[in-house]
């Protein structure tokens, strides 16, 4: 172990150039616009004579802000725990004790990285609420950060199995870009861009005007191709915005395995981030499909982890992605590296299918959720009188009730579970299916689930409860005995004192 | 490993377990039920006396009389039928809830916290709810209508019994 540095150390004063600079960015990006704004209903000198002079005050006031903030944090670390004081007014003293600390997290936006700066977070994955088991380092110098990331995680290196990679695991193949495009967000993107359009004009008092020259442009045209034209521009602009998206968060991807039972994942083209996960905190995998993805033969892998779904408020989902969308075979051979088997559970698994009462169930929700978009329209309709109504009704009803039948038996077709050699495997879901894959000795509970409905046609819910990722894994529907057969192999001991033959 | 789940025989399926709730929880759960009808009646008959749109008040007030009194009746007797409770030396193990039914284990190895509450209807009926959480944020199992006496008993042993466990609980 390096020896520790007892000094008590400060974060990098160029924290309070990147603060003014990014709150004199903020200035610009709302000032021009409201300046323009101002500026249309008097003159434009008074605008610049009333703007700049608060924008001036505000990037002062940050600056001074954070260099207070700067002066008045400190750190170090010691042999035993990293400690950490802050606080303007209300001072705090944070200590975390070292060998309760699980991960190191880097993360550097485009202002940071240009002086070399990273922010630092040490977190101890403990079940509290977000902040109170982690601190954070805003911000330190590159080479600080590495130096903290390596001491912090340095670990007593563990016995290595033959035949098990260390170092690069997977890395970024730019012809995953293909599978970006393929989920809701392209037409979210669509439409928040002619949202976007239309929001800008009016600020500067040009909506009016670009509305009527999309009309001029479109009147030439008949309106079905007007609509089609319209919706084309929309997905063109999803499938780039989704797919810069990717870029963004994706760009030199590396998944490591590090020497000391560490997986690293590094990423990022603008901001750069660096996500340490240690081992020993890694309860299974899993696999995530959304149909769009699913329909090409892609997947993306989530690791199933202790204390990583905690800070679920400010903190993306994608923090536990171990791999963004890719081919089956690279997602199988990389989920069998990480959980350093020879291939991955979610593919050497016989999953068993559960009882055709199940799918009667799926259609019987599928209709409801159809009924429940057709039926309140049929009403309205019908009682107000309304033929538009009625219209939208009847072409609900003739789009939704095979979707939603589709997708139901989708869904049962897709209902598995299994067990394959240390883990529970179960699989399930339709618009995003998932197949996790489950160490069997981090189930920490079982709870079996079953309504009234669910008791007349003999089946069961049974839910893995761990500590590590959701917190609880379910094998939704399984026929009763049967799955209380699985789940005592699965986990012994567990619900066998308790079951008996009828 | 179990014995019960080899062999022949009938379809598997989990056995009640042994221990039933008290029988004050009825009066318990009762209550809180009733409470929840008479709160809303009451502010709607008040209002009812006082203001002109006397029977848009009383509507509400009737409907919710028809619907909730047959269930704050009805209901504790389902719920006490279903719930039941059990501590062996390896684990803790409930059955709860009426139209979803719920069975729960908690092994002594995993479980990290036990506790007790008691609302004020709870200590009225003398009364406790044992709450034993482990390191999954879904695995808590609960224990609500047990004697206060037996229930601060409960606690004791299982908070012994969890110490002379071994292992990390996670």
């Amino acid at each position: 172990m390096t020896v520790p540095d007892v000094d008590w150390k400060q974060l990098d004063r160029r924290t309070v150039i990147v603060s003014s600079l990014s709150a004199a960015g903020v200035c610009v990006a709302a000032g021009v616009p409201a300046g323009i704004g101002f500026g249309g209903g008097t003159s434009p000198g008074l605008a610049v004579a009333i703007i700049v002079p608060v924008a001036l005050v505000i990037i002062a006031a940050v600056a001074v802000g954070d260099y207070v903030r700067w002066r008045k944090t400190r750190y170090r670390v010691l042999a035993d725990r990293v400690q950490l004081n802050k606080g303007i007014v209300v001072r705090s003293r944070r200590s975390l004790s070292r060998e309760r600390i699980r991960s190191v997290d880097l993360t550097a936006g485009p202002l940071l990285r240009y002086f070399g700066l990273v922010n630092v977070k040490i977190g101890t994955g403990e079940q509290t609420e977000a902040g109170t088991s982690s601190l954070m380092l805003n911000p330190v110098t590159k080479e600080e950060a590495e130096r903290l990331r390596t001491e912090l995680l340095d670990r007593e290196p563990v016995a290595e199995s033959p035949g098990h990679r260390t170092g690069l695991l997977a890395q970024i193949d730019l012809r995953w870009i293909r599978f970006a495009p393929m989920s809701f967000l392209t037409p979210t993107l669509g439409v928040a861009a002619f949202g976007a359009v239309l929001q800008a004009s009016e600020w500067f008092g040009l909506q009016q005007g670009v509305i009527s020259w999309t009309i001029d442009l479109m009147s030439e045209l008949h309106l079905v191709v007007a609509i089609l034209v319209l919706i084309a521009v929309g997905m063109i602009v999803g499938v780039i915005g989704s797919s810069a998206l990717f870029v963004e968060m994706w760009w030199q991807f590396r998944l490591e395995r590090e020497p000391g039972g560490t997986l690293r994942v590094r990423r990022g083209l603008l901001t750069s981030r660096s996500i340490s996960l240690e081992e020993k905190r890694l309860r299974g995998v899993e696999l995530v499909e959304p149909l769009g993805n699913r329909l090409v033969g892609a997947a993306r892998i989530d690791a199933v982890a202790t204390g990583l779904v905690q800070q679920k408020d400010n903190e993306n989902s994608d923090h536990k992605t171990l791999l963004p969308a890719a081919p089956k075979d690279e997602v199988d051979r990389v989920a069998a590296d990480v959980l350093r088997e020879e291939v991955s559970p979610t593919s050497s698994v016989r999953l068993a299918g559960h009882p055709v009462a199940a799918r009667g169930r799926r259609i019987r929700w599928g209709l409801a959720s159809a009924a429940a978009v057709v039926m309140p329209l049929l009403v309205l309709g019908w009682v107000l009188s309304v033929q538009v109504l009625l219209h939208l009704a009847w072409i609900s009803a003739v789009v939704l009730v095979p979707v939603s039948v589709v997708l139901a038996i989708d869904a049962y077709r897709n209902l598995g579970h299994g067990i394959t050699g240390d883990y529970l495997v179960a699989r399930s879901g339709s618009v995003r299916r998932g197949t996790v894959a489950l160490q069997r000795r981090g189930v920490i509970g079982l709870t079996a689930r079953q309504s009234i409905f669910q008791r007349r046609k003999g089946l069961i819910t049974l839910t893995a409860t761990t500590a590590a990722g959701a917190g609880a894994y379910s094998v939704h529907d399984v026929g009763e005995s049967e799955g209380l057969a699985f789940a005592d192999t699965a986990v012994p001991d567990l619900f066998g004192p308790f079951l008996e033959r009828r | 490993m179990s014995g019960t789940s080899q062999g022949e025989g009938g379809p598997l399926r989990l056995r009640p377990p042994h221990h039933q709730v008290d029988r004050r929880a009825v009066a318990w759960w009762r209550t809180e039920l009733l409470l929840l009808w008479a709160v809303p009646t009451l502010v709607l008959v008040v209002l009812a006396v006082f203001l002109p749109a006397r029977f848009w008040l009383l509507l509400p007030a009737a409907v919710l009389t028809v619907v909730l009194v047959p269930v704050a009746i009805g209901l504790p007797l389902w719920w006490y039928r279903v719930h039941r409770w059990e501590v062996t030396a390896e684990a803790v193990y409930t059955r709860t809830g009426a139209v979803w039914q719920e069975w729960r284990v908690a092994p002594m190895s995993r479980i990290q916290t036990v506790d007790t509450k008691r609302g004020p209807l709870e200590q009225y009926f003398g009364l406790a709810t044992v709450t034993v959480t482990t390191a999954s944020s879904k695995g808590a199992v609960q224990i609500p209508g047990l004697d206060h006496e037996l229930a601060a008993d409960l606690v004791q042993q299982l908070t012994e019994t969890t110490h002379a466990t071994p292992g990390d609980a996670t």
